[in-house]
């Protein structure tokens, strides 16, 4: 049993690692309005800087050049005052430069506070170690739940209201904008608008305790149809079995523990402690952005989630291999 | 020699009480399911593999402390309250009604007692009714425990657990003193 | 008062100079044996002791740098679990900050402040002794904790709530805590004692315009660590109160703030920054003038740098949290202010350029570190200025371009001049001068395998890569420039390695050093090497910035100081004219009792409030012994 479960775990590390790679997750390679602006005042500051170096160092290099003449070493008062100007036009340049980087950066921060008119507002809960979401809507009817994946319209600010509910975490997606902590007392906000529709990765940029290297999520832009159509799924309960299996899988999650952490709409299943998981088969990810959604991964993940994500909130619930199979059969089928 | 002996017993202790035990391999788990219980149902034995391991749930910090959150997120508080009791009988009045041990505490968790209390057997994994049961007990524990758990970040509602809130309420009164029970705790 | 009229007059008048040795070294000596060993308060032996432990904690800390890097050179490895690279994270960066940084730059001072001023002791030497003590005990708490499990897993920062009663289970947050108590104290008694050395015992005619540099950043180091230690002497006490007895410093519910915790943290957290980097550039504007054959360019300028760097440092906390949801007008003002910190920054930088412009170099191991400091810093400086940014900032906050950022600041910056400082003052400290050989593998291996291992971590941070992560997953393009960093830790390693095994001969077997081996102009080199116990059988009397250069031949001493009773000269603050001769204290036992008692209360505190009531008893026990006239000539006054 444990030799299954641990092979099961193994396994899924291969088909990660031959899984998609690329840059989604990095500042210089923005796709949202305000990680556009970042990326050229990053690019602009880091040639400045970068020129600035090359001429200490041309000067460094120039005096360790200089000093292969053997000349008198003691100071003479013409030298000492040819010193003085270079250093003194060296600070003025010095200032010249930071002063320009201040403003800069002041002109740019208000870019970044003057958000447009919000159109769709989330609230993004950051827990340990997986992302509460709820789409709020204009009416109570238009709001559901979530998690660990956000799908935004492209094109549209997306207002998120950052709520901490234990420690602080940071809500980053380096593509889209910058970072903002979530700080439990307080209620921070983040505007993000995406210029393209891709899939973004983000990740909880605040040191979290035992799971902070796997707190991931996605944000997921898409054309305002497309969003549309997801947004009327996530409305709707979730789907009922349509065969045996999943039929046993469903009867498996409500009279295992797993009923009593997560909510499955539609079922008896209402716990909040754990995600959503009304339509957690058609998220792309499991486990905060952890593993791609398949059957295997599901099952990997309910058999031995304390040897995959050690340290986090979701117990080894002990299942005989049918009610495995069956209950991940019911998770995948869950679109 | 004692001193090293001394330093070895407490480093011993340090680790116990603060190791981070996350995965209970299932064997172990199922061991530690099969307490004996007396035929009343209250009182009995751990399985030897409790003494084994240490008694974890009793002197673990972390055991402890998931217990604490077992607690919130199970909704013990919606009978017991902040251990003062409601629906449900309280842990801070110093008197148990099924015994203080940790089995009768798992078996009340696990099977529910008559009464209105519901069995959590089929909610929760073997480690988490142990994790549970240890915090329960250290509610109502006359002796503030080092590793237990301190307060929470939130609204405060008596002392923290390891404070020993059983001893400071009872000391302060006016808590109702159940008859069987002695004039001090 | 009733002292006898035909007293006879002790003093080093008209006296014969082996008998003067002899009197003067039987009065300041440090017996031998382990008692001996345990009651000196002589700075050159507790500064060596500072230095040899200091080092030892960067050993045990470049230790778990390397568990780190194995952990991270490939995705999802399972050497380390989270809970324990955690403990390790925290361990490296509060060991490197709290028990290595910090006292090792306070270490060098006690050993070298009192040489460089001209007098024969630190001010208050057994307060000297009791620092070092605690200290000790401050290491050898958290390490001890580290080897039970127990070793603080919530970042060297430890933000609340994490840090707090609710999500830190068991006492790790605490010993952490109390860590920071114990080198707070040592701290604190060090940089009084750096202080009053410099205020009142300067060499006779060491105006304020004649204080080495070295000195002057040492000063404003100190009043760094006075004015900053407070705040977080403030919160690790809330911590523990908030943990231990449950107050809601940190609790939101009961009007507490989570902020509260990082103003407080960077308040102290930044300047912490100077107070490491302060004293490695004033070893540089010291350590450049004998391998640059001149005086260092800009005298007052650097150290007017140094002492408005000291101001800047505590307007400039916020942009530790520009991403924690403040003000965004506050945090342009702090934007500012940390910009403006490159205005004294560059000074130093374009006057030190300017000294090895004009100067004829001699390329021995120092000046190559001191070079490498100018390549490395000025790219952490300029880093710097990126993330004073706040757009820039909101990139890079918490990734590892600001872990490349602060290893170029402290390694490049504070490391590089520091291991100048050791290969350039060893002679000093042992009689012995390094190996030049060794030296200069050891330079190049660690520059190019610091560069190597910490360059490439501005992409990795600016490709998205969090810090604090005990791994990452295989479908982020991290994986290859993690294993080329990894790599390059090797290099790095070898380096230090290098550094430990020529420093570990040379105090063995190295070649037997002069007086003043490069030629120096400060006053250390102007007694022998090692100095004697007292010194300088003579105080100097000075009248110049390079009293050894100016006055090569003959240096003048002042004289009248008794030689049966430990007495040292007390000049006046700014002109050092002599004003008394003042008594410093014998050789005690009681600073490690009391330290011990100390230590007692502050360990028990942890795990009870009583601690505070009942161990504070022998605290008082050790401070009325370690008060209490014993009759010794040194109690007159």
């Amino acid at each position: 049993m444990i030799r299954l479960r641990r092979a099961c775990s193994s396994a899924l590390l291969a088909a990660q690692l031959a899984g998609c790679s690329g840059n989604w997750q990095s500042a210089l390679d923005a796709s949202g309005t305000s990680a556009i602006s970042l990326k050229h005042l990053i690019i602009l500051i880091v040639a400045v800087c970068s020129l600035v170096w090359m001429l200490v160092m041309v000067a460094l290099i120039a005096a360790l050049w200089r000093s292969r003449d053997a000349r008198p070493a003691s100071p003479e008062p013409g030298r000492e005052r040819r010193l003085t100007v270079a250093v003194t036009g060296a600070v003025v340049a010095t200032v010249l430069i930071i002063s320009t980087f201040t403003i800069m950066s002041f002109v740019a921060t208000r870019a970044l506070s003057v958000a447009g008119r919000d159109e769709l507002t989330i609230r993004v809960r950051g827990l340990q170690w997986w992302w509460g979401l709820e789409y709020i809507g204009p009416d109570p009817t238009s709001r559901f739940e979530t998690a660990n994946e956000i799908h935004i319209p492209v094109g549209r600010n997306v207002r998120l209201k950052l709520e901490g509910l234990d420690v602080i975490h940071s809500f980053w997606v380096p593509s889209l904008a910058g970072k903002q902590d979530i700080v439990p007392g307080r209620s921070n906000e983040l505007t993000i608008r995406a210029e393209h529709a891709g899939i973004y990765r983000g990740q909880c940029a605040e040191f979290c305790g035992m799971q902070h290297a796997h707190m991931a999520l996605l944000v997921i832009a898409e054309p305002q149809a497309d969003y549309d159509t997801w947004a009327a799924t996530q409305r709707q309960a979730a789907a009922r079995p349509t065969d045996e299996e999943t039929a046993t899988g469903l009867q498996t999650f409500l009279a295992k523990p797993c009923a009593a952490c997560h909510t499955i709409r539609g079922t008896s299943a209402a716990g909040t402690t754990g995600p959503d998981l009304t339509h957690v088969g058609g998220r792309r990810t499991i486990a905060a952005g952890l593993f791609e959604t398949t059957r295997g991964s599901l099952a990997a993940w309910t058999a031995d989630p304390q040897t995959i994500k050690p340290g986090n909130n979701m117990p080894m619930v002990p299942l005989t291999p049918d009610e495995l199979r069956a209950v991940s059969a019911y998770l995948a089928s869950l679109k | 020699m004692a001193g090293v002996l001394l330093g070895l017993a407490a480093a011993l202790a340090g680790c116990q009480r603060e190791e981070r035990q996350l995965r209970l391999d299932p064997p172990i788990a199922d061991a530690l399911d099969k307490i004996a219980l007396m035929p009343n149902r209250i009182g009995g034995a751990p399985p030897d593999v409790y003494f084994v391991l240490g008694r974890p749930y009793e002197v673990n910090a972390y055991n402890l402390s998931q217990g604490k959150r077992l607690y919130a997120w199970f909704g013990c508080k919606s009978c017991h309250g902040d251990g003062r009791g409601g629906s449900g009988p309280g842990f801070l009045d110093g008197w148990w009604s099924y015994g203080p041990e940790m089995v009768s505490i798992f078996a009340s968790i696990r099977d529910g007692r008559p009464h209105g209390m519901p069995a959590f057997g089929g909610k929760m994994t073997t480690d988490q009714i142990w994790q549970l049961a240890g915090y329960v007990q250290t509610i109502g524990s006359y002796e503030g425990k080092t590793a237990a758990p301190s307060r929470n970040d939130e609204k405060q509602t008596r002392p923290a657990e390891n404070r020993a809130p059983a001893k400071l309420l009872f000391d302060e009164g006016p808590s109702p003193v159940h008859p069987d029970q002695g004039p001090t705790p | 008062m009733n002292r006898p009229v035909a007293a006879p007059d002790t003093r080093d008048i008209d006296i014969e100079r082996t008998r003067l040795t002899d009197a003067l070294a039987e009065t300041w000596k440090t017996p031998s044996g382990i008692w001996g060993a345990l009651a000196t308060v002589d700075h050159k032996i507790i500064g060596r002791r500072y230095i040899f432990t200091a080092f030892v904690f960067l050993a045990l800390g470049g230790v778990l740098a390397a568990l780190m890097r194995i952990q991270l050179a490939q995705p999802e490895a399972r050497l380390l679990g989270p809970d324990r690279y955690n403990q390790i994270f925290t361990m490296h960066g509060a060991n490197m900050m709290f028990l290595f940084a910090v006292p090792v730059m306070e270490a060098v001072a006690v050993y070298l402040v009192p040489l460089m001023v001209g007098t024969r002791n630190i001010a208050f030497p057994r307060l000297n002794a009791f620092s070092y003590w605690i200290y000790l005990a401050g290491g050898t708490l958290l390490w001890t904790a580290f080897a039970l499990d127990m070793g603080p897993d919530v970042g060297w920062f430890a933000y609340v709530p994490l840090s707090g009663p609710q999500y830190g289970a068991g006492k790790r947050a605490d010993i952490w805590a109390q860590m920071i108590t114990f080198t707070e104290i040592s701290a604190l008694a060090v940089a009084v004692e750096l202080v009053v050395t410099i205020f009142k015992q300067r060499a006779p005619g060491m105006t304020l315009d004649r204080i080495p540099v070295f000195v002057w950043a040492m000063l404003v180091t100190s009043f760094l660590v006075i004015m900053a230690m407070p705040a977080i002497v403030l919160e690790s006490t809330s911590l523990i109160l908030d943990r231990l007895v449950g107050t809601h410093f940190f609790n939101p519910a009961e009007g507490g703030d989570v902020l509260l915790w990082q103003h407080l943290f960077w308040f102290f957290g930044h300047p912490e920054v100077y107070i490491i980097f302060l004293p490695a550039a004033g070893m540089v504007s010291t350590m450049i003038e004998p391998f640059a054959r001149r005086p260092a360019f800009g005298y007052l300028g650097l150290v007017m740098a140094l002492i408005a760097t000291g101001i800047l440092a505590f307007g400039l906390w916020v942009h530790h949290m520009f991403v924690a949801g403040l003000p965004r007008l506050g945090d342009s003002f702090f934007t500012a202010s940390s910009m403006a910190i490159a205005i004294p920054a560059g000074i130093q930088v374009f006057c030190w350029l300017a000294t090895l412009w004009d100067g004829r170099l001699v390329f021995k191991t120092p000046l190559l570190f001191i070079i490498g400091f100018i390549v490395t810093f000025v790219i952490g400086g300029l880093t710097g200025v990126m993330v004073a940014s706040v757009p820039f900032d909101t990139q890079v906050h918490d990734t590892y371009f600001v872990v490349a950022h602060f290893h170029y600041v402290l390694i490049g910056g504070a490391v590089f001049p520091l291991l100048a400082a050791i290969h350039y003052w060893f002679p000093k400290l042992t009689g012995r001068m390094m190996s030049e050989a060794l030296g200069q593998w050891s330079f190049w291996l660690i520059f190019v395998g610091f560069n190597a291992t910490f360059f490439p971590m501005h992409i990795l941070g600016l490709e998205g890569m969090p810090r604090r992560v005990y791994t990452y997953q295989p479908d982020l393009p991290w994986h290859g420039l993690n294993l080329f960093i990894s790599l390059s830790a090797v290099i790095l390693i070898a380096g230090f390695l290098l550094f430990f095994i020529n420093a570990i001969r040379s105090a063995r077997v190295g070649e037997v050093a002069l007086d003043n081996p490069w030629d120096a102009p400060t006053l250390e080199w102007a007694t022998t090497s090692p100095p004697p116990s007292y010194n300088f059988a003579m105080i100097p009397v000075v009248g110049s910035l390079h009293p050894l250069w100016d006055d090569r031949d003959s240096l003048a001493v002042a004289n009248g100081l008794r030689t049966d009773r430990r007495e040292l000269v007390v000049t006046t603050l700014a002109a050092a004219e002599p004003q008394a001769r003042e008594a410093s204290p014998r050789n005690s036992i009681w600073p490690l009792w009391a330290a011990i008692a100390t230590a007692i209360m502050l360990i028990w505190s942890i795990f009870s409030p009583w601690a505070v009531v009942w161990g504070s008893v022998p605290v008082a026990v050790a401070l009325i012994g370690w008060f209490w006239p014993k009759g010794a000539p040194e109690d007159e006054s």
